[in-house]
Parts: C-alpha cells; structure tokens; sequence
C-alpha cells in the first residue's frame, strides 16, 4: 500500500469549495497552478472524474496513456494524469486514501444491465450525469468525449493470477486526494450514484470539491 | 487458453497477412469469426471494436473486465461495448493471456526506445507508433482522438504485482500461436501491429500477422462465452435484442 502524503492546504484560505451531492454531476474549471483537493465527506464514496485541456476538448484524461507511461496500475501521490496526446494535464500531490482506481469505469444503465440483473436498467447511473452536463456544456460535447475515467477513492485491486474485482474501499470519512493542474483544465466530475454495489455499502454520499490559487 | 479448430475451406471468407508496424480495418460481419495468427512469435495487435451501425458504441475495457472479473482476456471472455453488448466474443485462444491496460506507443516512446527513423531516410522501414496507426485508420471512418479509448493488446501479457506494478513478459506469444474472435454485431474491428509500449525488446521489430475471416456459427445455448458468467448471459441477451 502507498504511503499516505498529506497537505498543508487550509481549506479555510481556499478561493472555491463545492459539496456534490449523491448522484449529481460538477463540471468545473481548474486553471494552471490550482490545486484541486476532492474529499470523501463520509467514506468509500466514488468520484468518477474525467479532465479535459481548457483550449482542446479533445485533449482529454488517458488512463492507459496515465497507465502506460507510469509503468503501475494505482493513482496516487506522484502521478501523473496525462492526456492521450501526451498532455501532463494534473499531478497527484497529496492522498490521505493511498489508492484510486482508473480501470473500472464508471457505471450506467446499459453495463448495469449486465452487472446485476436486467432490471437494473433503470436506476441513475454516472454516464447518465456526464451526458446531462456535457448536454448542458453546449453542442460541441457528446458521448465521444466520455473517455475512461479515475475512480478516486475506488479500490479496484487486480491480482497477479489477473483477477479483478471491486474491493470494499479504503477510504474513510475525511479523506482527500490532491491534484495541481499543470495546465488549463476542465474537470467533470459524477459523484457516483451507484446502488448496488457494497463498496459503497450501497449508499452513496456527498464528495466536496475545493479549490486553491497557486 | 484453448485449442482452435482448423477452418474449413468453404467457410473461408479471405486471408489477409498485415506487416509488422502496420494498420488495418474491416467490418467484421456477424456470423463470423476473425483468427489471428502470430506468424512469427512476439506479436502485438493493438484493437478497437466499434459498432459498425453507431461507431459512438464502442469497446469499454472497464465495463468488459468488471462484468467478467478479470484484468486479462482469453477463451470465454468477451469485448463489450458500452451499450452493454458484446462486439466480440474470445471463442479461442492458444496465447492464454491479452494485455487490456496498457494502451499503445506513441511517437515519443518509439523515438525514445528505438531512436528516431522517417519515412525519408527509410522509406517503408521507418518507425512507425500504434497511435498514429490507430488514428491513420479510425480518419478512414470519419474518426479520430475522440474515438481513442483503452485498447486490447492481443498477444501481450502484462504482468502486475502486489502494489500495481507492470512488468512486459517476454516471449509470451510463440509462432503459431492465435486467437479467435467471434463478431456477434458488425462490428468494425480497427488494429495495428506496432510493438507493445513495454516490449522492452531494443531493436524495433514488429512483426507479421495473419487475419483469416470465416463464417461461424451463432452463439447456441452453451456456447464458452455466453455461459461463462452470469453477466455474459445478459450482455448476450442484450446483444440478441438488439437485432430484434
């Protein structure tokens, strides 16, 4: 397990603090320099989060570009979040949690119609959010921009036999991942609405984002 | 892993042998099956599977591996889409292991690794990236980097440790070896065969495959992949409505 790294950042001092609510979506700039700070308010919530460069949309979140180039399957302290273009979009500078995931995806209706059983269809799902914001985002925004995406504070732990499965999460009520945005960036987040799964003890709840000047 | 079964000459659609460091595309009809043969041992196919009727519907790599629980693909498993159907199903597979997290090389890793070498000094021996291959055969469809999602690596095996970390295993794929993919859409089936971003190997040298297309017969009842997991029997199920 990674070393946890801490932040000396005051929330107090911060230029921008938004609660996402359960299952609601947040799409929000973060400008070079700026430290983003996401907060798991009450534990083993998941924040399904894509970025995108500021001036290129299409300069998005890779995660097997992030994957790939840091040779290890977790996000952490040190990462680097990297578009496929080869953009360094954000860097993780601080992580009370230890682990995130960017190989599970995120939910939605069709694939939890495969998950659990057909019927599952219809309860609010993640992409559900992406597309309502990226509706909302203007005309220029569709499904293509849905890219895979980081999980913070997921725990998707892949064994060396190749299994895969979705762990009860490490992460607590309090705990943070921090990220400096490298360049202008465009952050979209669902605060996953999932309920049927037990890493979340199948109760979603309220992530808080918080933003700094450099 | 599995055995695969000789093709029948009348089932035969065509052959097609794709150089190393090359690209290829083709709308895999449903009702067949793609092989593909590692001709030489230490082959890496990069893919992306599209629904060839809505190319927005295309492979998700953490919605296939979820459903089926696994960080690898081989027999039994299948490509879904993120419509929750299957594009293409692994009905064989003699390599045992196809990489699914590692993306593809681009022009500043090949430079790195193997040194830079342009088309105007070497003509066709140049060094070429899976992803400007990639993005060469996607602009034949009218797409692009907005289509570029995780890929699979066939005939790459990737290896992770307690923490996460990847180590390249060497001489995975041995000549001969294949991998049979049944399309149970039309799916558009986009590759290229640019060396795996980890191959540490220190010369580049991609190298050949062979594509064989041949009539299949559709999934029945027991078939490997349908029944593998309770999550493939209804991403099949969905799949099957969708032709309704």
């Amino acid at each position: 397990m990674s070393t946890l790294t801490e932040s000396s950042l005051d929330p107090s001092s911060a230029l921008y603090r938004q609660v996402i609510p359960a299952g609601d979506y947040w799409m929000h700039p973060v400008n070079k320099g700026q430290t983003l700070r996401i907060i798991d308010l009450e534990g083993n919530q998941a924040a399904d989060t894509l970025f995108y460069s500021a001036t290129d949309k299409e300069d998005r979140y890779s995660a097997a570009d992030t994957l790939r180039a840091q040779g290890k399957l977790y996000l952490t302290t040190g990462s680097r979040l990297l578009s496929q273009q080869g953009t360094h979009l954000l860097t993780i500078t601080a992580d009370t949690c230890g682990r995130h995931d960017t190989i599970g995806g995120a939910c939605a209706c069709e694939s939890n119609s495969v998950r659990y059983p057909l019927e599952k269809r219809y309860m609010h799902a993640c992409r559900d959010s992406w597309l309502l914001a990226m509706a909302e985002a203007g005309a220029e925004w569709d499904k293509r921009d849905i890219p895979n995406n980081i999980n913070f504070f997921m725990n998707v732990p892949v064994t060396p036999a190749g299994g895969l499965k979705f762990d009860d999460g490490i992460s607590a009520p309090g705990r943070y991942v921090e990220m400096v945005a490298e360049t202008d960036v465009i952050a979209l987040i669902s605060n996953c609405p999932q309920l049927n799964n037990p890493c979340n003890a199948y109760n979603p709840t309220p992530v808080e984002a918080v933003i700094w000047d450099a | 892993m599995s055995e695969l079964s000789p093709i029948p000459a009348d089932k035969l659609r065509f052959t097609e042998v794709v150089p190393g460091g090359w690209n290829f595309s083709h709308v895999l009809k449903k009702g067949t099956t793609l092989r593909i043969t590692d001709l030489e041992g230490g082959a890496n196919v990069s893919a992306l599977f599209y629904n060839a009727e809505f190319l927005g519907e295309r492979f998700n790599m953490p919605d296939s591996l979820k459903a089926q629980h696994t960080a690898f693909l081989t027999t039994g498993n299948t490509c879904m889409s993120d419509h929750g159907r299957v594009l293409v199903s692994v009905t064989g597979d003699t390599c045992g292991w196809h990489d699914v997290f590692c993306g593809l090389s681009n022009r500043e890793t090949v430079k790195e690794q193997f040194g830079e070498k342009t088309y105007a000094e070497a003509r066709n021996d140049w060094h070429r990236n899976g992803r400007d291959s990639m993005l060469v055969e996607l602009g034949k469809w009218g797409m692009g980097v907005r289509d570029l999602v995780a890929n699979v690596n066939f005939f790459s095996k990737v290896a992770t440790d307690e923490e996460g970390n990847f180590s390249f295993v060497p001489g995975h794929s041995k000549m001969g070896d294949a991998v049979d993919l049944r399309s149970e859409m039309n799916t558009l089936v986009v590759l290229n065969t640019c060396p795996h971003p980890l191959d540490p190997a220190p010369g580049y040298a991609p190298k050949d495959i062979q594509l064989q297309v041949f009539d299949s017969e559709p999934p029945a009842a027991d078939d490997v992949c349908r029944i593998s997991c309770e999550q493939n029997v209804r991403a099949f199920q969905n799949t099957e409505r969708y032709f309704l």
